[in-house]
């Protein structure tokens, strides 16, 4: 465990900041079958953070990993003085598939189970370095492709062999058609709307729900330097979007919604158009 | 992924609340508590952390500058339940506290007329509330904070720990560093409701005598009709309120909330049509004394309800005048400001007239003293508006008080500079890559060191 540089924060954290508060009754239907116990991968993404608050406010029990540790420490004091009923996380660095199993194996055993793994990392990556050189184009595929289907794969697994669980992955709508301003992004999670379209082919008639999300740009620190005038959605709106379809929604969500229209017709633009057009 | 601080697009221009003056500025939002002050590379004409920008006048703006938006580091860190202590990141909002702290039954110890400020603006400008006769201002709830300098120092600030950086901290207006944390100490509640009462009054004095009769009560704010004159000068209703006792439901029901949809063309605010709202408004309470409780929302964030609501102003925007005046002189300089005012031809809605108690603020600069508060808006009317606001500014300055930064777009240095005499020892503890259009307008002339 050392090498993932573990971190035992929920007895650390209770030296450091004693949290005395109890969390109040929670009334939400979701909330009334008791705390659910919930993974999340990149959980200092501005998407994971803000949809983590609600789930915490409603007593849930979280596992969180991200790669930086100051901010996963702040992730975690915030989710607990929301109410989370449980919090643990670990520091890893997810483009190690070779460290997967033991970080999974390690979150399943803290939080006693799994009902529900919210996939959430991913980098945006320079768009015009990774046209120019290989190493940027693949860093984003290493981390947006390759190191969640090693993580699915195991968590796939997982969940089938009991026949429980919900795995929600957040993809993009930048993987519906391959575009001249970010195709090395778009190609990543092009690759990982097929895979995870796969997997749940594969396992859903084992009772495991896999969910494709694909929000359109949000306010986040991740489009932070992107030039988007407007039409960015709010990053809290996403999240109460998120808790609704996570706990019944369809298999492929766009968020907001309106973008599974934009992106149907930009799908159905020919290419011979569509390489004329600056999008 | 983290940003690149380089391609964070240019936005122009960057307001403020009152709409004027406006500025470009680079705008380089901070997410975590280590991004300042990496995210200063390339900040050649100076940064300025900023929150909601509620904020009136260029306190909060830096022309060609780079803003420095903390809204985003917003993470609650700790909360004792039975103390009711809060520490959360300063970019975090009062709305965002209260949502969190009402329900379990705390509330804000203090708080200004608007909860969309950040915990680190509410500091920065050591805002009061309507309980500062009893409660002080902003900064005596805050037990200590962190303050980060330009050059990678990490400071705690409290009374005890850097107690002059606390001091100089406290009302600095964001100039001596970026505020990454802060504690809180919450007031215990068991309602959302509040006791409520309006009575009406014909004159300062008369408020006087009702600001003393009901000096047991925690808030207390009044509003003013400053167009009337002859028997109905300085009419008003005084408006008092207190923290329901009987214990009730706390949580918040989320209401839906009307926007401003435009700006409002230049004829719309005259003198007739101010005349017109004052005189309803004074009336619309119809009887002399009303006794009732009501919700804290509407009592302490009237205008919060209608989102944007600065532009009823129209595009010119408005300015604020808001002046404290001690005791000594209070009553003279208030009833001289407003027949000036009233002379001037100038109107205004929200006139709003208070009283400042004797409980000394933390900051070095902070803007409460002990005597009347008052504040009121205009519209900007180029010739008449800008002269006014000089004259005002005297007119304080004769009467021993002074101006809010906060509020303000007009004040001269040589007026900044008699009413906060402390600000040559303000700028020891201004840290040197952060400015403010405000910081620069007001020390530029005595070739103050920046």
């Amino acid at each position: 465990m050392s090498s993932m540089e573990h971190t035992q924060t929920a007895t650390n954290a209770e030296q450091q900041l004693p949290i005395r508060y109890a969390p109040t009754a929670v009334t939400d239907d979701a909330a009334e079958a008791g705390p659910r116990r919930i993974l999340v991968l990149g959980a200092t993404s501005g998407i994971a953070e803000a949809t983590c608050r609600l789930w915490a406010a409603r007593g849930d029990h979280l596992f969180l990993v991200a790669r930086n540790a100051d901010r996963l420490h702040v992730v975690a004091a915030d989710m607990r003085v929301r109410g989370a009923g449980y919090v643990d996380t670990a520091v890893a660095d997810l483009d190690d598939t070779t460290k997967h199993a033991e970080l999974l194996a390690h979150a399943v055993n803290s939080l006693a189970g799994l009902d529900l793994v919210f996939v959430a990392l991913g980098v945006l990556g320079d768009a015009r370095e990774s046209e120019r050189d290989f190493a940027e184009a693949n860093r984003i595929l290493q981390t947006n492709f390759v190191s969640v289907v090693s993580l699915l794969t195991w968590l796939g697994n997982y969940c089938a062999q009991r026949h429980h669980g919900t795995l929600a992955v957040l993809s993009s709508v930048a993987g519906d058609r391959g575009r001249k301003s970010n195709y090395v992004y778009g190609s990543s999670k092009a690759g990982l709307s097929a895979f995870v379209a796969g997997l749940r082919n594969r396992i859903d008639r084992e009772g495991v729900r896999v969910i494709t999300i694909k929000p359109g740009p949000v306010k986040t620190a991740m489009t932070a330097g992107m030039d988007i005038k407007s039409g960015m959605a709010d990053v809290d709106d996403v999240a109460a979007t998120l808790v609704k379809v996570i706990d019944k929604g369809s298999d492929v969500v766009y968020v907001p919604g309106k973008w599974r229209i934009i992106m149907a017709i930009i799908r159905a633009v020919p290419e011979f158009l569509f390489k004329k057009l600056n999008l | 992924m983290p940003m690149d601080p380089e391609t964070a697009p240019v936005r122009p221009p960057f307001e403020s609340w009152g709409r004027y003056p406006s500025y470009d500025a680079t705008l380089k939002p901070l997410y975590w508590q280590g991004d300042f002050p990496g995210a200063l590379a390339g900040a050649h004409s100076g940064a300025l952390p900023v929150g909601m920008g509620r904020s009136y006048g260029d306190v909060c703006l830096l022309k060609e500058g780079t803003l420095l938006p903390t809204t985003a580091m917003n993470r609650l860190l700790d909360f004792n339940a039975e103390t009711g202590l809060l520490t959360a990141e300063a970019g975090i909002t009062l709305a965002q506290i209260l949502d969190f702290a009402v329900p379990r039954g705390y509330f804000l110890p203090v708080t200004p007329g608007t909860k969309y400020v950040t915990l680190g603006g509410a500091i920065a400008n050591d805002v009061h509330g309507k309980n500062h006769d009893v409660a002080g201002s902003f900064g005596n709830h805050v037990p200590c904070f962190e303050l980060v300098r330009s050059d990678g120092t990490r400071m705690l600030c409290s009374q005890k720990e850097n107690p002059d950086w606390f001091a100089a901290t406290i009302g600095g207006m964001g100039l001596t560093g970026l505020i990454t944390w802060a504690q809180l100490r919450l007031q215990p509640i068991v309602s959302r409701m509040i006791d409520y009462q309006g009575i009406q009054f014909h004159g300062i004095d008369e408020f006087l005598d009702l600001k003393k009769q009901y000096e047991q009560v925690a808030y207390t704010v009044s509003w003013v009709d400053c167009v009337s004159t002859g028997k109905n000068f300085a009419r008003g209703i005084f408006m008092l309120g207190d923290h329901s006792k009987v214990p009730a439901q706390l949580t918040t029901t989320p209401k839906p909330k009307l926007v401003f949809p435009f700006n409002a063309p230049g004829f719309a605010l005259n003198r007739a049509s101010v005349s017109l709202f004052n005189t309803f408004f004074f009336h619309k309470q119809m009887k002399p004394h009303v006794s009732t409780l009501q919700d804290y929302e509407p009592f302490f964030y009237p205008l919060d309800k209608v989102l944007h609501w600065n532009r009823m102003y129209g595009k010119r925007g408005l300015l604020q005048f808001q002046y404290a005046i001690p005791w000594e002189h209070a009553k003279e300089g208030t009833e001289a400001i407003l027949k000036e005012i009233a002379k001037s031809g100038l109107a205004s809605f929200l006139a709003v007239l208070k009283t400042f108690g004797d409980i000394p603020s933390l900051g070095m600069m902070s803007f409460p003293q002990a005597g009347i508060m008052f504040a009121l808006d205009f519209p900007i009317k180029p010739n008449i508006s800008f002269p006014l606001m000089q004259r005002l500014g005297d007119m304080t300055l004769e009467f021993g008080g002074r101006l809010y930064p906060a509020k303000d777009a007009c004040m001269t240095a040589p007026q900044f500079q008699a009413f906060y005499p402390k600000w040559q020892q303000f700028t020891r503890y201004k840290d040197p890559a952060l400015t403010s259009s405000f910081w620069e307008r007001v020390t530029a002339s005595e070739g103050a060191a920046r």
